[in-house]
């Protein structure tokens, strides 16, 4: 396969500040006064230097902008640990609904039933489809539930009068969140080293848990794609030193109908619903946290939850939750408090629930089926061509790397990332976890066919096959994108960060 | 594919080991097709019932006109299914609408540099007081009792993780922080940083004087302004010029859709000084190797996929969407068009003020200048008189009783450019309604 060699590049698109003109004002609204009717000048700005741009050339500027970007409905997307599934459109479809777009997030309870409702059946189900006692649908991400489980530990062990256990050990596949969120509660982090087989060794976390052992966070399957097949007795000798087991739910994808973070041991969890229920990722968020709860931590999740009681006049025939009335439950002593402005990411709680009424219990099972298959029928097909350090059955994704091609071509992971680019893939993520040198984390998801991954198999074939016999050509990569490889270091050494008039 | 992988069921690649397998049926919704979900969903919209009453709600949340082209651009495929653009050739439309994010967030606050978004303005209060606590190594905060109380509760949560304490700044009688107090109480220099809303949670124009600056400058104590009304933006002086070095707020009313309270679109802005403090993603504009220009994330080193536990914040996913529902609202309105958008929420709120103090019973609290809402005073209890209201198909206000006792017979009112003269006047009338029923009892 030789390089797509032609370079068809059209020239920058302009900021929406260089295209703006007086005049060009789009009338939503009525002319308003002079704001001096209304407020003394002292507290006035003097001027406000946006542009005016016609309807016109917002669509046309903003269209362009979509052009030049690659999202799911383009191609394949194996973004490891990212889960890039397709989002289903009836999901936009249903939250788009007048009466969830613009329900205010004061309006009494009695008039939001049906938002509560929404939150109440997400909640129970995740609480069922994870084994945690509860959820609170209330934190705005992963990291952010992290944070919230992490102040939840400090809580539970200033209460019991255990403020000496300041370590929070964290496995050296984990996401970056994990340490960072340990460090924003006061926690100090122990680093803990893989194994030969990728995973946590028993006897070797034996030796830094201690009486000094807050939490142990792990993500199971972890970011190799690997099961933690030790995790009950992990979870057990954390248990006995009488720390807490936090689940990191990045790779939930894996798992659905097999097993659940409760029945592993796990204390804590947080899910990443804008991975593993299809909520769209925009473009780096929103997304939306569910923070679950074993028994005895319950009390202390962030607020509000929803709390329901039966409902009087209940119609026996209609759904369970047909016949409750729901309220949001702020009144939790022990509770860590609020994590955000208001209750919860809703929109997004609305999304994962149509997602769990598209699959229902077995439906979500064939998911983590079908993604599983997929990783590891494309890690068989990849292991043809280049390394896979961990050459076991995996589950939702796997782990190439670029070593050997680096050492004999002085062709990186970095460069074969560039190279899919040109063929219309999104790249794997690359270079984490920190463990594999030039790594390559591949999860294809369960909604690609074969097809696609066979092609995407062949591609990555030929670009391996064309870094031994012309390397060069991968250090050009890409040269079909609308820019080459971009100059990060000067990004951040002249830093330029905005427009200016 | 199963004979590809060499194993002869699916269940040989999921198999856990037997200690942790499930057993036990699940209790998940059930499975429904397509149309059945849509219909499900449409009978919990039907509960909703608080979507067509006439709604003097805001206090963070705001009903505001977005134009229909908003959603048009912003659902288009390419924006919505895309992740983090980590790989910027591919990414360059999406970082551009970012890098122009930050740029309006700067030019509406007057500061020189603002991120790619947090999640709301609460959490954009704590990650700008985890700012502050960085740069002076400091262990207090100051923060006034009129910024949003879910905004102050958030930031409880936060601090309670960092071990930090937080004392408040009372309000006077004006509706605006006590800025004697203030002056008096930083002066010792223990606070890592001041924060004033405004417009504050009572809707008033609520600054740092010149002398409190001055006394919050010689204490090196650092001035956040709390931002929960974007669109005040459009009339009010920027918070750069009372002084604020961190702006920390809420673009939900550039377009987003209140949805129950989320997901809205926070955003941090800030001085150059604090440039390597600033958490969450930025975008910057660079060059490819031929040369052209480019855009890219960049001073990665601040965060926590590069440094993990020693990271200026933990947040990965942001509300990178929302921020682009925003930037494209400010595009579509401009100047002109958010000029007459914060004149017509000055011109409906004094309306609606007007209305509803001539009604006998109700009295205007604050004399403070505000600009979209404003606090009234009904002199009894006014969870029940709301209550009463919403028999007449009315949601009157937030009864701040829910957060400042001494105000329990208090209602912070909004109007925007949406509210109409139908509505006011039925508030008025209504209100008069429920008020000379409790007069005659």
């Amino acid at each position: 396969m030789s390089t797509p060699a032609s370079d068809s590049r059209e020239a920058g698109i302009p900021l929406i500040f260089e295209i703006g003109q007086d005049g060009r004002a789009n009338r939503y609204l009525e002319a308003g006064k002079p704001l001096r009717d209304f407020l003394p000048d002292s507290v006035l700005r003097e001027e406000l230097p946006l542009p005016d741009n016609s309807e016109l050339d917002v669509v046309r500027h903003y269209t362009k902008l979509s052009q030049r970007t690659f999202g799911i409905d383009l191609g394949f997307y194996p973004l490891g640990s990212c889960t890039m599934k397709y989002n289903p459109r009836v999901n936009d479809a249903i939250v788009s609904r007048r009466e969830f777009a613009e329900l205010h997030p004061y309006t009494p309870d009695a008039l939001a039933q049906g938002a509560l409702q929404v939150m109440y059946e997400l909640e129970r189900s995740l609480s069922s489809l994870f084994g945690m006692a509860a959820f609170s649908l209330n934190p705005s991400a992963g990291a952010h539930a992290e944070l919230g489980a992490l102040l939840i530990a400090k809580k539970y062990f200033k209460e019991r009068g255990e403020l000496h256990r300041d370590k929070v050990i964290v496995p050296d596949t984990a996401h970056g969140t994990n340490p960072a969120s340990a460090a924003m509660c006061g926690f100090k982090v122990i680093s803990l080293p893989s194994d030969a087989r990728g995973r946590v060794d028993v006897n070797e976390i034996r030796k830094v848990i201690g009486p000094d052992t807050a939490v142990c966070m792990m993500t199971n399957p972890n970011t190799l794609g690997l099961f933690e097949d030790s995790i009950a007795e992990i979870a057990a000798a954390v248990h006995d030193a009488g720390g807490l087991m936090y689940y990191d739910g990045a790779n939930a994808n894996a798992i659905m109908g097999y097993t659940r973070p409760g029945d592993m041991g796990f204390d804590l969890m947080h899910l990443n619903t804008h991975k593993t229920f299809t909520i769209p990722h925009g473009g780096g968020g929103a997304g939306h946290g569910p923070l679950g709860a074993a028994a005895h931590l319950v009390d202390y999740l962030p607020t509000p939850i929803v709390a329901a009681v039966p409902r009087e006049n209940g119609d026996a025939s209609a759904a369970p939750s047909d016949r409750l009335t729901f309220r949001l439950d702020f009144d939790r002593p022990k509770s860590i408090g609020p994590m955000r402005s208001f209750w919860s990411n809703f929109a997004h709680a609305a999304r994962a629930l149509a997602y769990l009424y598209a699959n229902g219990e077995e439906g979500l099972k064939r998911v983590s089926q079908l993604a599983v298959l997929n990783a590891n029928y494309l890690r068989v097909k990849v292991a043809q061509f280049l390394e896979t350090p961990y050459p076991e059955i995996c589950r939702h994704e796997f782990v190439a790397s670029a070593q050997s091609l680096k050492r004999e071509h002085g062709v990186r992971a970095l460069d074969l990332a560039k190279a899919l680019l040109d063929y219309g893939y999104m790249a794997p993520t690359i270079y984490f976890p920190l463990i594999v040198p030039e790594c390559l984390m591949i999860e294809p998801t369960e909604t690609e066919s074969k097809e696609t991954l066979d092609a995407f198999v062949d591609t990555l074939r030929a670009i391996v096959d064309e870094a031994k016999r012309d390397p060069q050509a991968l250090f050009d990569a890409p040269v079909k994108t609308v820019v080459g490889r971009v100059d990060e270091t000067r990004a951040a050494r002249q830093p330029d960060l905005r427009w200016r008039p | 594919m199963l004979e590809a992988v060499g194993v002869k069921s699916l269940d040989d690649l999921l198999r856990v080991p037997d200690g942790i397998a499930l057993r036990e049926k699940l209790d998940v919704v059930p499975a429904l097709p397509e149309y059945s979900i849509q219909r499900r969903f449409g009978r919990f919209a039907e509960k909703n019932t608080g979507v067509a009453y006439r709604s003097f709600l805001g206090a963070g949340a705001y009903r505001h006109y977005a134009p229909p082209a908003i959603a048009a651009l912003a659902m288009r495929g390419e924006f919505l299914t895309a992740y983090t653009p980590y790989q910027a050739e591919v990414s360059q439309g999406y970082l551009q609408a970012i890098y122009e994010w930050q740029s309006y967030i700067c030019l509406l606050a007057g500061m020189e540099i603002a991120n790619a978004s947090v999640y709301d303005g609460a959490t954009a209060l704590a990650e700008a007081a985890i700012m502050a606590l960085g740069a002076t190594g400091r262990r207090r905060l100051l923060v006034s009792r009129a910024i949003h109380p879910n905004y102050r509760a958030v930031l409880r949560t936060y601090c309670d993780g960092l071990d930090v304490a937080i004392d408040e700044i009372p309000f006077g009688s004006d509706g605006t922080t006590d800025l004697e107090r203030l002056s008096t109480i930083v002066s010792g220099g223990e606070y890592a940083a001041v924060a004033i809303q405004s417009p504050n949670f009572f809707g008033n124009v609520d600054t740092l004087s010149e002398a409190a600056l001055e006394r919050v400058s010689a204490s090196g104590t650092v001035p956040i302004a709390v931002i929960a009304e974007a669109l005040s933006l459009a009339a009010l002086a920027p918070p750069a010029s009372w002084g604020a070095q961190i702006v920390a707020g809420e673009a939900q009313s550039f377009g987003v859709a209140q949805a129950y309270g989320g997901p809205y679109a926070g955003f941090i802005a800030t001085t150059q000084e604090h440039m390597r403090r600033i958490p969450g993603r930025l975008v910057g504009r660079t060059v490819d190797k031929q040369g052209r220009t480019a855009y890219v994330l960049t001073l990665q080193a601040r965060e926590q996929h590069i440094r993990r536990e020693r990271a200026t914040s933990n947040i990965c996913t942001n509300q990178a969407h929302c921020a682009l529902i925003a930037t494209i609202y400010l595009a579509l309105m401009g100047k002109t068009g958010l000029r007459d958008a914060a004149a017509l929420n000055l011109a409906r709120s004094r309306e609606l003020a007007s209305a509803v103090a001539s009604v006998d019973g109700v009295r205007i609290k604050y004399a403070a200048p505000f600009f979209n809402e404003f606090v009234v005073d009904l002199e009894r209890p006014a969870a029940a008189v709301l209550t009463e209201l919403e028999a007449h198909g009315i949601l009157g206000g937030i009864d701040l009783g829910r957060f400042y006792p001494e105000l329990a017979s208090c209602i912070l009112m909004t109007a925007t450019e949406l509210t109409t003269t139908g509505d006011i006047n039925a508030l008025a009338e209504g209100l008069g309604k429920v008020l000379h029923v409790h007069a005659r009892v």
